[in-house]
């Protein structure tokens, strides 16, 4: 399951909404092992791409070692789908490397309503999750 | 002479849970070699027939080595390679 606040979530949205048509990515920061996000941390999408979304090298760099510094994780790791559903893709799928984080894909394909959905990938298996909108 | 590598959840597998391992050589490619040695099969997982596979990322100190000289960029006594995964995905199919 994942829990995340009202902020949080509408952050997600904002930034995906943002960024429409290309993919949107990021990260929720959580204190490690506690399973909780609390910081947004919006990514560039260095493949500037509707349909592929890459964390720039140089900036997950130096992401990375501030999470490790604050004893940090990434709770969440998310992006948007621009024409298709919020479902991890085959490309997702293959790609999806940090067993602990919760993946959340958020969908833009519709101008009014946003899909936001939640899952877990493991060894190539896809899980999805419950999402609680903590207000 | 000691490097520092630092390995992602996702391959300590290779390296019995261990977040960090220490290798020798005097350039990238050949602290891979060594490292592998003791932890066979970790340099299959990031290095393939053109060089470094596209979907990782390794980092000499604070630099992508993509942008130094991948596998022959020279390694001295002290530094730290730091291996991250790459974040990437999509709705495209590749």
């Amino acid at each position: 399951m994942l829990e995340i606040s009202r902020g949080l979530h509408d952050k997600i949205v904002a930034h995906a909404r943002a960024d429409h048509p290309d993919e949107a990515c990021g990260v929720l920061a959580g204190p490690a092992g506690a399973d909780r996000p609390e910081r947004f941390v919006p990514m560039t999408n260095a493949a500037r791409s509707p349909t592929f979304y890459e964390f720039d090298s140089t900036e997950q760099f130096r992401v990375w070692r501030e999470m490790d510094e604050r004893d940090e994780e990434p709770v969440v790791i998310y992006h948007s789908h621009t024409a298709t559903e919020a479902y991890p893709s085959r490309t997702d799928i293959a790609l999806a490397m940090e067993p602990g984080s919760h993946y959340v894909l958020v969908s833009t394909r519709d101008e009014e309503k946003t899909e936001f959905r939640s899952y877990r990938i493991l060894d190539g298996q896809v899980t999805e999750e419950p999402v609680t909108v903590v207000e | 002479m000691a490097i520092e590598v630092r390995i992602p959840t996702i391959l300590r597998t290779y390296t019995d849970g261990a977040k960090q391992v220490e290798g020798t050589g005097s350039t990238l490619g050949e602290v891979l070699a060594d490292l592998d040695s003791r932890h066979g099969g970790l340099r299959d997982r990031l290095v393939d027939g053109g060089g470094l596979r596209r979907f990782v990322n390794v980092y000499l100190n604070d630099e992508d080595v993509r942008f130094l000289d991948g596998l022959d960029t020279p390694v001295k006594d002290g530094d730290t390679v730091t291996v991250l995964p790459a974040v990437a995905g999509g709705a495209l199919f590749i």
